[in-house]
């Protein structure tokens, strides 16, 4: 079973005021719960990351909802706006509940 | 490739013709895939049956996708992100896949700009349609058609 | 059956016309002069250039290259001491391998002298594990194997294909090439088929590359995963209705040489994102 493993792209310094482009990724199959095992036959469950948040010294700053229909090593991109020096924190939610994730500091000057 | 497009209110006449052509497909038999009926009705249950407006949303799609299984999908939509107005919620749909339901995506003024990438499933050829609410309770929306087409072979 | 094969080609052909450019057509693709003048054709292309944007793009961006999870995996392997003796991969690979790391990844297959034949990347790792680290050998196929593989590889980016096909590693040479060519299957078909005649035509709406190797490991869309050589061409013989030979078969490194050796002078690319 391959390891979920997260990856982020933040920008480590950025001026105040800045529209900063932040990217996320993370390794997951993404189970639409269509397919089916070709040794068994019977139908691979569902199993998705359904939600990625994005929150910026402890306040939400943006939420994507994924459904069966994103593809399986889910990358997203979203601006943010540089506004004062903190640390970001990732986290996405897969079916079930399981939580995984991943911190990155930005200096604003 | 990027494809510009502004879309204005769905009206009750084309939601209604929509809707009779999913009929007529039911009765034919076809494969139970979304259809635009099937993303007219999510979006009737997402505006409460308001009207859609104007504005520009930039959609950064391929006109031809070599595969489905990972196609590049991305917005850009002209707001201020100001407290007083910013958007809020953006839905983007695929009206043949198995379920219409792509992804959707909650901003914050503190974003400073609306935009997003992603890459999704596609099924088959289809429209792509993204829907955008403001703070305010209005919605924009766009639409762009992306071929997806079958691969060669190669194990 | 020949004829219907003839037939749909065409048909692909004329529909292919209706297609957008790659970079193989409209001319920017880096175009290698085959150095060696027994070479059959007189170009060689990446399969990067007969791919649309929406592909390439993904491979030019490290960080959005799913096939880079599987490197990195790879590189936390290459490090990790593991077996009897010891040791990690990175301590006893270069004495395996016969030759530096930057180096592996354009030269192999190659003949190697511990091995007495020629052998690919992926038996010279099991060889140095097993003989050196004293530790269990990779499945051909595993996400360890691929990691290390793709690790390695990436090690010679961007540096050009060399292998060696004289000498001692010429009977592999030549058995590769007697494959190659070789018709197999119900759809009666070889490589050459595909490869060498009509690459830059669709097979329904894929461009046919020139079936190069410089980018495996590769990320496949089909595979939804990072997969090797050996998984390419049994993927293949399966379409063209042939039994598949089992992953790590000599005729398989054979060919595996010698379709590498269509492809000295191209630039390394693993991990390589296709379709």
């Amino acid at each position: 079973m391959a390891k979920i493993k997260p990856r982020v792209k933040v920008p480590k310094k950025a001026t105040a005021g800045e529209i900063v482009e932040i990217k996320a990724l993370i390794s997951h199959p993404m189970h639409t719960g269509r397919a089916k095992d070709k040794k068994t036959g019977n139908k691979i469950p569902r199993k998705i990351i359904n939600k990625f948040v994005a929150s910026f010294d402890g306040q939400d700053v943006f939420t994507a909802n994924f459904e069966p229909a994103v593809s399986a090593n889910p990358y997203i991109a979203f601006p943010f706006k540089a506004s004062k020096s903190g640390a970001f924190t990732f986290t996405w939610v897969e079916d079930g509940g399981a939580e995984f994730t991943a911190s990155k500091k930005m200096t604003v000057a | 490739m990027k494809q510009t497009t502004q879309f204005s209110t769905i009206s009750r006449r084309h939601a209604l013709a929509m809707l009779g052509a999913a009929g007529a497909a039911v009765l034919a038999g076809v494969p139970a895939y979304a259809d635009g009926a099937a993303v007219a009705a999510k979006i009737k249950g997402l505006t409460g049956g308001k009207s859609v407006g104007e504005g520009t949303i930039e959609l950064d799609l391929p006109e031809i996708a070599e595969n489905g299984n990972a196609v590049k999908v991305a917005f850009s939509i002209d707001s201020p992100m100001t407290t007083d107005n910013y958007v809020k919620v953006v839905h983007v749909m695929a009206d043949g896949n198995p379920t219409p339901e792509v992804a959707s995506f909650n901003f914050t003024p503190a974003m400073g700009a609306c935009s997003a990438s992603t890459r999704m499933r596609l099924a088959k050829t289809q429209n792509i349609i993204v829907l955008a609410e403001m703070n305010d309770g209005s919605f924009k929306q766009a639409q762009a058609t992306v071929k997806v087409t079958i691969g060669g072979c190669g194990g | 059956m020949r004829l219907a094969v003839t037939i749909t080609m065409a048909l692909s052909l004329l529909a292919g016309a209706a297609f957008a450019k790659t970079p193989y057509h409209d001319g920017t693709a880096e175009v290698i002069t085959p150095a060696d003048k027994n070479h059959p054709l007189g170009e060689i292309v990446s399969g990067y250039n007969f791919r649309k944007a929406m592909i390439r793009d993904v491979q030019d961006d490290d960080f959005e290259n799913p096939a880079m999870l599987v490197v990195d995996h790879g590189e936390e392997l290459w490090g990790t001491v593991d077996g009897s003796a010891g040791k990690s991969l990175s301590q006893a690979f270069e004495g395996c391998a016969e030759v530096p790391l930057d180096v592996v990844g354009s030269v192999y297959p190659r003949f190697n002298n511990a091995a007495g034949k020629v052998i690919s990347l992926e038996q010279v790792i099991n060889m140095c594990r097993e003989t050196t680290m004293g530790a269990k050998p990779y499945k051909w196929e595993s996400r360890d194997m691929l990691g290390i593989t793709a690790y390695i590889r990436m090690q010679s980016r961007g540096s050009r294909v060399n292998v060696a096909v004289d000498g001692k590693a010429s009977a592999a040479f030549e058995r590769g090439k007697k494959l190659y060519y070789q018709r197999v299957g119900q759809l009666d078909m070889s490589c050459a088929h595909c490869h060498e005649d009509n690459y830059g035509n669709y097979i329904r709406a894929d461009m046919l590359s020139q079936g190069n190797i410089n980018g495996f490991p590769t990320y496949r869309l089909k595979w939804n995963g990072v997969g090797s050589t050996h998984r390419r061409f049994r993927g293949c013989m399966k379409n063209i209705r042939a039994k598949p030979l089992p992953y790590g078969h000599e005729d398989y490194v054979a060919l595996e040489l010698y379709t590498a050796w269509r492809g000295n002078g191209l630039k390394v690319e693993t991990p390589a994102y296709r379709n």
